[in-house]
């Protein structure tokens, strides 16, 4: 099962590898990974979309903690969290395909962003679910590239993360 | 007062109470060397390889409770200890290590004799810092300190360049220290203590297994209160021996593959394990799904990542053993009535256990001529100190050492248990008899590791370090030829050594005394010579060469299906 979890690291030399070599050396999953700076001075905030079982899940918060620079695991698992994820993408668009495009972006309120006469690249924003349908649609016409952010998440509700 | 970065850094581990340090100059290190000279508060032992020196470092903590710390230079310097240092990381050892590095503006460059140690230690090490300021020297070497011996303790590497040991700047030592993503939870819940004591009363079949963390938590004595004032069986693991005296009745010894019959009976037959202070690793557990059928689980550590880790677990309580020991024992005085009851009906269990016991106690055939390493263990046990400290190699003369010495107190046994690492006996009892000048200190290795850091040999001379070099000389890599035996048709591929050594003329060379025992009658006589001697000796003991060590639960093998006899 597919696991959303925002990691609140130190801003520090070296975490992001602490952090990639924790998840390789246990044989942990990662299917995508996000890290920037938040709006705490010195901190830096992880979204890592993981699989595991309960048990695996379990491990992965606490070997997290364990880590010196870790200040909080969030397990976004049961839905209490808004997912977001952006990708932009090049896809092929000639002659009739044009039109077919453009109501595909229309119907997922993405927008284009280059065109050219042969291709219309694509900024699509959503749910990562909503990603892979808009690119289920597209990919008979004939991506020629892809670039996807991977999921970033903020729990729901009026409280930040620490209260 | 302004000082150089190198003094400041001799400056924090005074502060830190440090009096001994293992360590090897270098191009990178010169200026902290430079200190050291003047530095009299500071005794520095230098080793023949960094990797000794680090495992020296490591048996100065294990024998002591305290930080041990190793230095090394940059590159060739800073590699050599990695084995140390995973070492020490595997059994939770509280260290220290220091390295140099290439001036900051050299980092990435591919400079002379840099390498990135920080990134190659990174999954063999608690934490790591990399020092890029003199002004950071102080507040990152309190927080080294704090980490490596706070909570689950491990190994901490500070990477330390030469510009920034050369950089002037003030000594402010901080008398605390706050690290906003490490508060280590120590004490025990109350409730799940308590919750605890229940279910121990509830059961019938209990027994504590007992781990490492029961000594580095310094839980010896809170155990054996507990487990006498309720009459509760303990089992320890290699690295829990010396947590709980062996001498007492409620002992069953060192349970998992080399185990007593006796323990891992009483692990499959138990009700209810109080795992402390261990980890279900999987030389104890054998085959997980037929580990313990019948128990449920109370598992305390400090470390919440290894509760649940291996096995499943119906009470984890997170803190520190000595701790929640302690309250439970409190709980336990709270309930003296129903403890009197308790005890009353798990007599059938200790009929139990004493008949395991009594039907396969640790043996073997002794023999009038050709040397038994058992006996040789046995005889070590009579003849030595009470408060010995010994150390062991890796193979089977680790496992008879744990099997037949018998542990008493903790701290006694320094054993490389979670890595296995040949070499480490040597420089570990060349670290605790630094911390115990007084103490008698012995090392009982194969004839194999022991040659891994012989070296050292000429550390003990300089440094009048009296340690006794036991060699249990099979001519074989003795474990490796037991396992090729038993699972691979004898065919001993490069188990052999072949080329027999003259372990006196060896001594000799370095200046120590040699002694070797060929037959039965001889080895008492030549422990007693060996532990006579004031200085190093080397005592080489020619034992039966395809001695097997038993029981034996073979890998992936249940707990319960022992090889008793082979
Ligand atoms: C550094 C290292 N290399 C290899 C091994 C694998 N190994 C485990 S036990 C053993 C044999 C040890 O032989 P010896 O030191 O003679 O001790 P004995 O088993 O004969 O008592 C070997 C090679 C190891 N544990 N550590």
């Amino acid at each position: 099962m597919q696991h959303t979890i925002s990691v609140i690291v130190e801003n520090d030399f070296g975490v992001l590898s602490r952090v990639a070599t924790l998840f390789s050396g246990r044989g942990f999953n990662i299917d995508s990974l996000s890290v920037a700076p938040t709006n705490e001075e010195g901190l830096s905030r992880m979204t890592i979309v993981t699989r595991g079982d309960a048990q695996v899940l379990e491990q992965i918060n606490k070997q997290l903690y364990k880590l010196i620079d870790v200040l909080k695991v969030l397990d976004f698992t049961d839905g209490s969290a808004i997912e977001r994820e952006m990708a932009l993408i090049k896809v092929a668009a000639e002659d009739d395909a044009r039109a077919e495009v453009l109501r595909i972006v229309d119907i997922f309120r993405a927008k284009i962003i280059d065109v050219t006469p042969k291709s219309y690249t694509i900024e699509a924003t959503g749910n990562p679910l909503k990603i892979d349908a808009i690119l289920e649609l597209l990919r008979p016409l004939g991506l020629k590239e892809l670039v996807r952010t991977g999921s970033v998440a903020i729990g729901r509700g009026a409280k930040g993360w620490n209260g | 007062m302004k000082m150089n970065g190198a003094r400041i850094m001799l400056e924090c581990l005074k502060k830190e109470g440090v009096d001994t340090i293992f360590g090897y100059p270098g191009g990178t290190v010169i200026n902290l060397y430079d200190e050291l000279y003047s530095f009299k508060e500071i005794h520095h032992i230098l080793p023949r390889h960094e990797q000794a020196g680090t495992h020296a470092a490591d048996g100065y903590a294990r024998a002591t409770g305290r930080v041990g710390v190793a230095l090394a230079t940059s590159g060739p310097g800073a590699t050599n200890t990695v084995t140390a240092i995973a070492t020490a990381y595997m059994d939770s050892i509280p260290m220290v290590i220091i390295t140099g590095q290439v001036p900051t503006p050299l980092i990435g460059n591919d400079a002379f004799q840099e390498v990135d140690i920080i990134g190659i230690t990174r999954p063999c090490t608690k934490h790591s810092f990399l020092i890029r300021n003199v002004k950071d020297i102080a507040l990152t070497m309190k927080k080294a300190f704090y980490i490596a011996r706070s909570g689950r303790p491990g190994p901490v590497l500070v990477d330390f360049p030469k510009d920034v040991q050369m950089a002037m700047g003030e000594f402010h030592y901080p008398e605390t220290v706050e690290i906003r993503g490490y508060k280590p939870n120590l004490s025990g819940h109350p409730r799940q203590v308590e919750k605890a004591v229940a279910m121990i009363l509830d059961s019938r079949r209990p027994v504590l297994y007992v781990g490492g963390g029961a000594v580095l938590g310094e839980a010896a004595e809170a155990l054996t209160t507990l487990a006498r004032t309720l009459s509760v069986p303990v089992t320890t693991t290699l690295m829990g021996l010396g947590a709980f005296p062996e001498c007492d009745d409620l002992s069953l010894g060192m349970l998992g593959m080399h185990g007593a019959y006796c323990a891992n009976m009483a692990m499959t037959h138990s009700d209810l394990i109080i795992a402390v202070g261990a980890r279900f690793d999987d030389r104890v557990t054998g085959k997980l799904s037929t580990f313990a059928p019948h128990a449920k689980i109370i598992h305390i550590d400090v470390d919440p990542t290894s509760i649940k880790k291996n096995v499943r677990v119906d009470l984890p309580i997170v803190g520190d053993v000595q701790d929640v020991l302690q309250k439970m024992l409190i709980q336990a005085d709270k309930n003296s009535e129903k403890v009197a009851a308790f005890i009353e009906t798990t007599a059938t269990w200790h009929a139990d256990i004493t008949g395991w016991k009594e039907k396969h106690p640790l043996s073997y055939h002794q023999s009038s001529t050709i040397i038994k390493p058992q006996y040789v263990i046995e005889k070590l046990r009579e003849l030595s100190d009470e408060d010995a400290i010994i150390s062991t190699d890796v193979g089977q003369h680790q496992m008879w050492t744990a099997q037949f010495f018998k542990f008493n107190k903790p701290r006694t046994l320094l054993t490389s248990g979670g890595l296995g690492t040949m070499g480490f006996g040597l420089p570990a009892a060349m670290g605790a008899q630094a911390a115990f000048p007084n103490r008698q200190v012995i090392t009982i290795c194969g004839d194999g590791g022991v040659q891994m850091n012989i070296q050292e040999m000429a550390t003990l001379v300089q440094n009048r370090l009296p340690v006794k070099i036991v060699i249990l000389n099979n001519n074989f890599l003795g474990m490796v030829r037991q396992w090729q035996e038993l699972f691979f048709d004898r065919r001993y591929s490069s188990t052999c050594m072949e080329l027999p050594i003259d372990y006196i003329k060896l001594a000799d060379a370095y200046g120590a005394k040699g002694f070797v025992a060929n037959k039965t009658d001889e080895v008492e006589s030549v422990i007693l010579a060996g532990f006579k001697e004031d200085g190093p000796v080397i005592m080489d003991f020619r034992i039966a060469r395809e001695e097997k060590v038993l029981p034996m639960v073979p890998a992936g093998a249940s707990l319960n299906e022992m090889v008793l006899n082979a």
